[in-house]
């Protein structure tokens, strides 16, 4: 039968190969899950079947509430990701704009300078970066991480927008200029509302790396009520060679959540900031 | 009345316009600096300032708490005796490559399927991209239960398929931890590579595959000089970018093996935090965080090349 074989066919080169892309990308979320809300003597067992739970629990939930800093650290780390993200994106957009729209001497060295500061990886920062953040005694304050991050953000926030920034015709900007609208004006009143899906995307991103950030947050949060999210879990819930993977999963699991919903709710955003680097529009 | 006449009284402001403040505004320059001006300054102070200083750090012998002494290039010196120094090297280069590959073909073939029409597109494009998104740290510590030396569901699955007769310790051995790390590696990575050559992909027209099919050529043929030719920079230009980020990778290794066992999968970042942070020598830590320049300067400067002839 022709549709059996166009059926096989299909099975051969989109459902086999889909389907183990889908599960091997998705089963370590699944281990999480039911990870965390398994009863300890099914984790610590090497005779029940671990694929699936067998009698749910949300103990690990309420240990982790209640007798870790978690929701202190979940507080922390929206707090400096919202920061960071709106400093990141406001000196993202300065950065981007003249450069994408404006002649001026000196805008080459510029460009350069921000496609570098793009591409230094952190750790060959990190070092010199502690010792500056020690002799202005930031060491345990949420502003040594909302000083750092901005590192990584404003760059790539600036680097992302310039494209937007560019493919906004020339003439509607003159148009404005014409009428009385003075270089500010035209700027937040023309450009940026055009450039909407851009800024949402460079936000989403931002909001996204800065939540991931480990290593600033390693160096300078050593206290356990100024740590965030992925901090505390690796530090706090992993003690010396016992583990609490109840705790552990849930910590995790909870605290990959924000980024999922915002996620979720812009997708396409984040798949345009994504690819606006690599694709030409 | 007197509203009329004063109208034409005024100068005009043809020659020579008068230094107003909104005026020297307006000037395309001092705008333009204007704007720049606050990021930059953030930029030099905290990007540009570190890096020089991190260079003056590794001339230094310098420890927490305590004066630095100027010791030249001593420090590269030290590293350039140490075996564990060499071994980070390879491990590096070996966690790069090897990463880099498997993500790069494992990417194309996830945007290969993906590029296909079928219900639900978009939903597995949104699935399919969840690692990466995800806080590193987090999805790591859920892979080093996965890998558990006792309770390991890897472990599970072979022994009960038959496969093998007794688990391993994923992260206890030292050649299965530089697997285990670059398996991690690439579960996280492998979606950045596949969302980004799908948007690739989909600037091939059409017409391209078909005029191909209509003179005869073959799914591999096809492939081979329609897709590959079309996606080249999109590939090139991720490839490159990722290269460069898995060499600065830090938070994957730090939190499945802090490098161990043994050292096996100290990379250099690990390393430079060991010295310059859990051991307080700054200089010497500053010194191994600055031998990956060289690699990564060589590559940053093909990538500027490359993007600006593109």
């Amino acid at each position: 039968m022709v549709g059996g074989r166009d059926f096989l066919s299909r099975a051969r080169r989109l459902y086999i190969p889909l389907a183990v892309f889908v599960v091997l990308g998705l089963f370590p979320f699944y281990w999480m899950l039911i990870t965390s809300i398994k009863p300890n003597r099914e984790l610590y067992s090497q005779k029940i079947m671990p694929l699936v739970v067998h009698q749910p629990t949300l103990k690990h939930y309420i240990d982790l509430l209640t007798e870790t800093n978690f929701l202190t650290w979940t507080y922390n780390t929206m707090l400096v990701a919202v920061v960071t993200t709106v400093i990141s994106v406001v000196l993202g957009t300065m950065i981007a704009y003249p450069l994408a729209r404006l002649r001026f001497p000196g805008a080459a060295v510029v460009a350069i300078g921000v496609a570098a500061t793009y591409l230094v990886p952190q750790p060959l920062l990190f070092i010199p970066m502690a010792d500056i953040i020690n002799r202005l005694e930031l060491g345990n304050t949420l502003t040594a991480v909302m000083l750092t991050y901005p590192t990584l953000l404003i760059p790539f926030s600036a680097w992302l927008l310039m494209g937007y920034f560019k493919s906004v015709p020339r003439e509607l900007e003159e148009a404005a200029r014409i009428d009385g609208a003075s270089r500010w004006q035209a700027m937040t009143r023309i450009v940026l509302p055009l450039c909407t899906p851009g800024l949402l995307s460079a936000g989403i991103f931002a909001f996204t790396l800065a939540q991931n950030e480990f290593l600033y947050a390693l160096i300078f949060l050593a206290k356990s009520e100024v740590r965030t999210v992925p901090i505390g879990v690796v530090t706090e819930l992993i003690r010396g060679d016992v583990f609490y993977w109840g705790q552990l999963m849930a910590g995790a699991l909870l605290g990959s959540i924000p980024v999922a919903i915002i996620y979720s709710f812009f997708v396409d955003y984040y798949v345009a900031g994504l690819t606006a680097g690599a694709v030409k529009n | 009345m007197a509203v009329g006449p004063a109208s034409i009284v005024r100068p005009a402001p043809v020659e020579g316009r008068p230094v107003t403040v909104r005026g020297l505004i307006e000037r395309e320059g001092v705008f333009s600096w204007l704007m720049l001006a606050p990021g930059v300054l953030f930029l030099l102070a905290f990007v540009a300032y570190p890096f020089f200083y991190g260079i003056f750090l590794s001339l230094e012998d310098r420890r927490v708490a305590s004066e630095g002494v100027f010791v030249g290039l001593a420090n590269f010196r030290v590293l350039a005796h140490d075996a564990v120094f060499w071994q980070v090297v390879r491990n590096t280069f070996m966690y790069v490559c090897v990463t880099t590959i498997l993500k790069l073909a494992g990417g194309l073939a996830m945007a290969l399927v993906i590029n296909q029409r079928f219900r639900g597109r978009n939903l597995a494009r949104a699935f399919l991209l969840l690692p990466f998104i995800v806080p590193t740290a987090l999805s790591t510590v859920a892979w080093m239960w996965i890998l558990d030396p006792t309770f390991s569901v890897v472990n599970w699955l072979l022994v009960h398929g038959g496969i093998i007769s007794s688990g391993y310790s994923w992260l206890g051995n030292a050649a299965l931890a530089m697997w285990s790390l670059i398996v991690v590696n690439t579960w996280r990575g492998m979606p950045f590579y596949g969302i980004t050559l799908l948007a690739g992909l989909q600037t091939i027209s059409p017409d391209l595959y078909e005029a191909a099919a209509i003179d005869g050529a073959t799914t591999t043929q096809r492939f081979l000089y329609v897709t590959l030719p079309v996606i080249k920079p999109v590939l090139i230009i991720v490839t490159m970018f990722s290269v460069i980020f898995t060499f600065g990778d830090f938070q994957l290794i730090y939190a499945l093996t802090h490098g161990g066992p043994a050292n096996a999968t100290h990379v250099f970042s690990t390393l430079a935090f060991d010295i310059g942070m859990s051991a307080g020598q700054l200089g010497m830590g500053a010194a191994v965080a600055l031998s990956i320049l060289p690699a990564l300067a060589a590559l940053i400067v093909i990538l500027t090349i490359y993007l600006r002839r593109e």
